[in-house]
């Protein structure tokens, strides 16, 4: 579904997301006939994953050693032959030095970079615009996350310093206003809409345990998630996303460059991201049915792109699927389905790995966990081997498809941030 | 000059404890009837400060120079607590706030040194406020209620009519020990209590003859109030029947006493019973209260006719009717003795003092932005709009305390750190404009529906370093 399909209904929403693009627009007709595009300037030359999980025996430093370790192998290359350094993490430490010290890196310039959930994706876009400026020639991008530390169950973020009036609950809860709201809205039976999404962490733990690097390798049943006890609205333990430790990382050089170090490379044909007004938060309109920072990330990507249906042109999708109410109002989002129609394409298993659309096909954050600063590289690692061929059962038919795209969001419904990747396999 | 009562106000929380459950539990202890309890997430000052904002709400045009504050449990020591209440009613700079700590007494002794002080045309808020804890099965945790009262004392010329005049103030005071407590402890402690009737009785009398004489003019309801029960009693019954006391010492009616639905609330109970009364009075009506705590305390009232068209908000008969039920084990795990497994997750870090000076309007006065072009309101007050058509910075206050809201979604979450889970949360839209993601209290998870109205509540969120930090929730309206 395109933004021009959206504007000709009226519906309060609408009417909010009309305004916050005309917001967008005021600023896009400065520049207008918008051109600007990464497509086929940069390209992924290598890639490494270490398996994610409850790594009670790896620090932060022995997961980032590993992880570069991993692509600097792949391309034969060692950490002397990089440029530059950027390093995505979310609470694992300030400053280059979080990479430089690990990795003994001598001379060489790391930027730390933080972008809520979508940390990991931060650091690769900075890295292929570095490279795509001419500024260096070859770029890595690592995410990281050592979450297993704090001694607490769930996500554990640092705060800054506030007045004591910010909000008190979990994301968990946040991402299950979702579902009445849903409901509601296109009027889905509230028990049918819950067996819904319960199947979009069964097709997650399905595919997770094809996957050996995922934490969790086994299939559960969208069945027994509907019968656990809720803890966060009607969602269970199993409608949300693992925690665990984690790590990835990506070289990126100029396209043209790409085949100096690798027969099959991958090209980056768009990233977009969004930094959300928070208007959610504050606005009546909005309705809990939509994620607009995500929706304007997939609409700016797809431009990059040159994308028009998503649906059919692209190969797989890894998606942030934190909750699976969150995987569900994506599919809308992102323009793979109607508004109204995500739950029944869903059930119709449209985005199973054998459907029309496959998502998240190494099983996601739900098979993964959430190592916050590694998830947006880990995806990024699936449309590597996916792409390439690489993916062994669970390679996905690509039926002459060559684009995968990778997104993750940061924050809570309402007040966002989004990106968005477009990923080929050819240039043009 | 006349002076007197310009507006009052009354806060009973949301929970009562039925005093069955202690002896069901304990195998002792208890009795018969109901007690108010403070939820986890009130203490003196946030019940003081919704007793305040309903008096205040109440007399819109009086002025207030100054808050007082009286309390046995305060939530601070060192630091003012009427400071918080001041800000939350949104006091101008040049108005005063100050505490009368530890003492039962301090609650109608503000009261009275208010009324002195009205005759100088200060208008001042007395606030008192108490939560009544003793041991387990003690008859203070029985007997004892959890509530605050206000009233707005001043002049003739306070820019509100009076509703009741002061026409007699009469003290009298002895040394003795009856009740006692030191700093720290949960629970005071009690001479033989037929000691003390022995010192009350006689003080009452010599003030009631003073009080009587001032006011020349017969009661029509006396209020008895007091911590000594025994006493309390023989004054009440002895004002009733005009027997048993001195001879003449009589009044038509004495006021209910509020045992049976909500307990009795210490220093605040003969302020309580005083905006219970006046609640119902008519235009002419001589009230007398009667305070027996450490010494005896009379004020007289003569209420006018403004009485008459003055509409109460939030009556005290609608709270008492509006409750709803606590545990006897989560009561004693709200007053911290009884200590249950938190969930495993982080607890709140102390928010800076620092940040929370600069938004108190935010914090305390719940005052949100609203753009001047697009009257769209933010909650919390932005400087930029969601819109674009205002400007930066073009964006006035408003006050969205007593601006009514309904639910618009709601989860109930069972993972977050809370003293006492789960956490009730719902995002809330306000009548005219503005949304709020906010927690509910005072409510069952399962009581809450989309559309359900609600209103703001001042409370506690949590305690850090021995922090008390405030904000606002929303609760369903009850009455």
């Amino acid at each position: 579904m395109s933004g021009k399909e959206n504007s000709g209904t009226s519906s309060p929403q609408d009417s909010r997301r009309s305004s916050v693009k005309g917001s967008s627009k005021t600023s896009g007709n400065k520049n207008s006939g918008t051109k600007h595009s990464i497509k086929d300037k940069v390209a992924i030359i290598s890639m490494g994953c270490i398996p994610f999980g409850e790594l009670w025996d790896k620090s932060q430093d022995d997961m980032l050693v590993e992880a570069t370790q991993l692509a600097f192998d792949q391309a034969n290359l060692t950490k002397h032959d990089i440029d530059a350094y950027w390093v995505g993490t979310a609470t694992g430490g300030n400053g280059g030095y979080v990479l430089s010290a690990p990795l003994k890196l001598h001379g060489k310039p790391v930027t730390r970079v933080e972008n809520f959930c979508a940390t990991g994706s931060e650091a690769l876009r900075n890295a292929s615009y570095a490279v795509a400026s001419g500024a260096y020639d070859i770029a890595m991008a690592v995410g990281v996350e050592k979450v297993k530390d704090s001694g607490y169950q769930g996500l554990v973020g640092g705060g800054t310093w506030h007045d004591g009036t910010k909000r008190n609950l979990t994301a968990a809860a946040m991402y299950s206003l979702v579902l009445p709201a849903y409901a509601e809205k296109y009027k889905v039976d509230p028990d049918e809409l819950r067996y819904a999404v319960a199947k979009v962490a069964e097709k997650n733990h399905r595919n997770g345990a094809a996957n050996p690097l995922a934490q969790f390798r086994r299939e559960t049943s969208a069945e027994q998630i509907c019968e656990m006890p809720a803890v966060a609205g009607r969602l269970s333990v199993f409608d949300c996303a693992g925690v665990a430790d984690g790590a990835a990382a990506a070289i990126v050089v100029r396209a043209e460059d790409a085949h100096r170090y690798c027969e099959n490379p991958l090209y980056i044909k768009a990233l977009a991201f969004v930094s959300g007004t928070g208007a959610g938060l504050i606005d009546p309109a909005y309705d809990y049915t939509t994620f607009p920072e995500c929706e304007m990330a997939g609409a700016e990507a797809y431009r990059q792109a040159g994308v028009t249906d998503p649906r059919s042109e692209i190969a797989l999708a890894e998606v942030h699927d934190c909750f699976t109410p969150t995987e569900m109002v994506l599919m809308e989002d992102l323009g793979f389905c109607e508004r109204g129609t995500a739950w029944k394409e869903i059930l119709a298993g449209t985005f199973d790995i054998d459907g029309e659309l496959p998502v998240n096909t190494d099983g996601g954050l739900k098979a993964f966990g959430h190592p916050v600063g590694a998830s947006g590289l880990r995806m990024h690692y699936e449309c590597w081997l996916q792409l390439r061929g690489e993916a062994g059962e669970r390679q996905v038919d690509l039926q002459g498809r060559k684009l995968g795209m990778v997104h993750n969001l940061g924050g809570y419904p309402g007040e966002m941030v989004s990106f968005v990747s477009v990923l080929g396999n050819e240039l043009g | 000059m006349k002076t007197g009562i310009l507006s009052f106000g009354s806060y009973v929380p949301y929970r009562r404890l039925n005093r069955a459950d202690i002896a069901k539990t304990m195998g002792s202890g208890g009795g018969k009837g109901e007690r108010s309890v403070a939820s986890y997430d009130e203490d003196t000052t946030t019940m003081g400060a919704e007793a305040a904002r309903a008096a205040k709400r109440d007399a819109a045009s009086a002025k207030v120079d100054a808050v007082w504050f009286s309390t046995t449990s305060p939530a601070y020591l060192e630091k003012t607590n009427a400071g918080a209440i001041h800000a939350v009613l949104r006091l101008p700079q040049e108005s005063s706030a100050a505490d009368f700590g530890g003492a039962a007494r301090s609650g109608i002794a503000a009261l009275g040194a208010a009324l002195r002080a009205a005759a100088g045309e200060c208008s001042t808020m007395v606030v008192a406020s108490d939560i009544r804890t003793g041991l387990a099965t003690g008859s203070d945790e029985s007997l004892g209620g959890d509530g605050a009262a206000a009233i707005l004392v001043g002049a003739e010329s306070s820019a509100a009519p009076l509703l009741a005049e002061c026409i007699a103030q009469a003290s009298a005071t002895e040394e003795f020990t009856d009740r006692w407590r030191t700093p720290g402890e949960t629970g005071a402690k009690q001479w033989e209590e037929r000691f003390a009737e022995s010192v009350y009785v006689p003080l009452f009398e010599k003030a009631w003859a003073q009080a009587m004489e001032q006011a020349a003019a017969k009661i029509d309801v006396a209020v008895v109030a007091g911590t000594h029960a025994r006493s309390v009693r023989r004054v009440a019954s002895g004002l009733a029947s005009g027997r048993g006391l001195a001879s003449g010492h009589k009044a038509e009616r004495v006021a209910a006493d509020l045992s049976d639905s909500v307990g009795n609330t210490g220093t605040a109970h003969s302020l309580l019973l005083l905006a219970h009364e006046l609640e119902q009075a008519e235009p002419n009506q001589t009230i007398a209260v009667v305070s027996l705590i450490d010494g005896v305390d009379i004020l007289v009232f003569r209420t006018t006719d403004a009485i008459a068209s003055h509409a109460t908000s939030r009556p005290l008969s609608a709270q008492i009717a509006a409750g709803g039920k606590v545990s006897y084990g989560k009561f004693l795990n709200w007053r911290g003795q009884l200590q249950v497994q938190p969930p495993n997750r982080m607890e709140p870090e102390r928010p800076s003092m620092s940040a929370a000076a600069r938004s108190g309007d935010w914090k305390f006065g719940f005052v949100g932005s609203q753009g001047q072009e697009s009257g769209t309101v933010h909650l919390p007050p932005a400087r930029v709009s969601i819109r674009d058509e205002d400007a930066a910075d073009a964006m006035d206050p408003i006050a969205m305390a007593d601006v009514p809201a309904k639910v618009v979604t709601y989860t109930v979450d069972r993972l977050v750190y809370s003293v006492s889970p789960p956490v009730v949360f719902a995002i809330v839209d306000f009548e005219g404009g503005g949304r709020l993601p906010v927690e509910l209290t005072d409510v069952e998870p399962d009581e809450v529906e989309v559309g359900m109205p609600v209103e703001m509540t001042f409370r506690k969120l949590y305690s850090s370093d021995g922090i008390q930090n405030y904000f606002w929730k929303a609760r369903p309206v009850r009455s």
